[in-house]
């Protein structure tokens, strides 16, 4: 009994996260001062934010009365070229995505496969889809062809790095038995990966259809083709009704797509 | 005839989980191993389809070294050698009667396989698998709706469409309860007599191990420790496979008493039923 009652009222708190108390209020004291001075350094102007009111406030105001018709037409063909242009490249990603996914998955393909897959993703992600725009809008000229070629390689490294992050965590005993019956690698593929990661496939595929309908409303503004490119030509010629029409629908089909998309997402789980 | 001469498996972590095994498992024997937890049961088994490859020694099966085999070749060779696992690992998203054709994948090309245009001898011996496992009304079922059982059942038919001359079977009850275990290892040892199968089973469960399997082998870190029939297991060869333990008791140890008191814990009743539930585990 004499060491039971040593093993009560002994203090207990988790550990805390860094060890050395130094280092952890060192670090905490070195956020505090870099904030100040990040602050500090921002040049925050207040008249001009004030003349900057006045603006979004005529711009907002517009907003109250948009203008869908004066030039509904060019919002039509405008808006109908963007969902194109959407449609299109997440198919057109999607298939260039899937043998990517699969190489870049570690427990599926040799090491230099692995290697040469993750470079392209890695390549496809580094850089924003506007800048990729840019690029080809200099390389094909303006127009819808260089927003597709861009949602394509955004779409691509996006598709595959989700497959491969999801293959690398399919239940590998399910490989093992399709292996263990005599399979060749691909119908081990066919059987015992592409029924554990379908569902996230099509999940995906939706997914992308919802990002690359608002990313081809932006690729516009860099002349990529799409809504973008109407709605740029509206507020250079401070034609807010119409401006703001076109961001309404914007919102709209974004809303709609988005909505449609988590259904059918939400079915197919 | 199955034989396994001075086999070794070191993992790249260093780990010796088989330390030169030798074993032969002539036609139509049943074979259970057992042994504690990392001994290298799964290992030896998946060292003999290579899903794990062998750092040295050779496994001849029927006159050809499997160790040796390039790629093609293994494939050929794993048809003949069917396996069934602890946890099922049927494709979940598929259907039944899809897991149980995935046993002729080796027979068939890919877009085949993909299209799911099985030879139709190989579909009506599916069907009658299946109506031997005693599953036969719900071929169209997702795996993921079956019960335990059920699962392990179509494993079985799965491993036996291969028309195995050899059947590896890891762990088929652990997850599964009392009655239904000794159903699955009376089906297959049903079946195994029936085709005239080699089955090696890897069996936490000694007594069902004993009541199925005409020869015991023991594992402990990866050496034979001992190769008979299940009635020599007396306590002693399992304190030599598992470690010490008294074999014997059907209760809580004698000293139990004792032991709380020295560890300062008091009769409190809600000890109580934990320690009938000791006592049930250890009479099964």
């Amino acid at each position: 009994m004499a060491q039971a009652t040593t093993l009560s009222g002994r203090q207990w708190s988790p550990p805390p996260l860094i060890k050395n108390p130094w280092v952890r209020w060192g670090l905490i004291l070195g956020a505090v001062i870099y904030l100040i001075f990040a602050l500090s350094t921002l040049n925050f102007d207040p008249a001009r934010v004030a003349r900057g009111m006045q603006r979004s406030g005529r711009l907002l105001l517009a907003f109250l009365h948009p203008d869908f018709t004066t030039r509904g037409n060019l919002i039509f063909t405008g808006m109908l070229e963007s969902v194109t242009m959407a449609a299109i490249s997440t198919v057109a990603g999607f298939i260039v995505a899937v043998p990517v996914g699969f190489g870049a998955a570690r427990n599926l393909v040799p090491m230099p496969v692995y290697l040469v897959c993750r470079g392209l993703i890695a390549l496809s992600r580094t850089f924003q889809e506007v800048i990729i725009a840019i690029l080809f809008v200099v390389m094909f000229g303006f127009g819808p062809f260089a927003g597709v070629l861009t949602l394509i390689f955004g779409s691509l490294g996006f598709f595959s790095k989700l497959l491969a992050e999801d293959i690398e965590e399919i239940d590998a005993v399910q490989v093992e038995a399709i292996r263990s019956t005599g399979a060749s690698w691909l119908q081990m593929v066919s059987y015992a990966v592409v029924p554990q990661v379908l569902p996230r496939m099509i999940g995906l595929t939706l997914y992308r259809f919802d990002i690359n309908i608002r990313e081809a409303a932006v690729l516009g503004i860099v002349g990529a083709g799409g809504i973008g490119s109407t709605l740029n030509t509206s507020l250079r010629r401070y034609d807010y009704d119409t401006a703001s029409a076109i961001i309404l629908v914007i919102i709209a089909l974004v809303m709609v797509v988005e909505l449609s998309s988590g259904w059918i997402r939400k079915r197919v789980q | 005839m199955l034989r396994i001469d001075s086999l070794s498996k070191r993992y790249p972590t260093g780990d010796m989980a088989l330390k030169g095994v030798t074993l032969e498992v002539p036609d139509g024997q049943v074979m259970a191993l057992i042994g504690p937890s990392g001994a290298g049961k799964s290992t030896l088994l998946r060292c003999i389809n290579r899903l794990v490859e062998p750092t040295s020694g050779s496994i001849w099966l029927n006159g050809i070294d499997l160790t040796r085999l390039n790629t093609r070749e293994l494939r050929q060779a794993r048809r003949k050698i069917g396996m069934i696992f602890q946890e099922y690992a049927l494709v979940e998203r598929l259907t039944v009667m899809e897991n149980v054709l995935a046993g002729q994948l080796g027979y068939v090309n890919f877009w085949q396989s993909w299209f799911r245009k099985f030879p139709q001898a190989t579909i009506d011996e599916a069907f009658r698998l299946l109506d031997r496992v005693g599953l036969s009304d719900f071929p169209d079922k997702r795996a993921d709706a079956l019960s335990g059982g059920q699962r392990q059942r179509v494993g079985i038919a799965r491993a036996l469409l291969q028309n195995p001359e050899l059947l590896l079977v890891d762990e088929p009850t652990a997850s599964l309860d009392p009655k239904t275990s000794r159903q699955i290892m009376r089906l297959i040892n049903e079946l195994a007599s029936e085709r005239g199968l080699s089955v090696i089973i890897s069996i936490h469960d000694v007594p069902l191990a004993q009541m199925f399997a005409q020869r015991i082998v023991g594992l402990r870190f990866g050496e034979v420790v001992y190769d008979g029939p299940p009635n020599r297991l007396t306590p002693s060869v399992l304190n030599e496979i598992y470690g010490e333990e008294d074999w014997n008791a059907s209760g809580p140890a004698q000293d139990s008493e004792e032991k709380r008191s020295r560890l300062g814990w008091s009769s409190h009743p809600l000890r109580d039923p934990l320690q009938k539930s000791v006592e049930v585990n250890r009479s099964q």
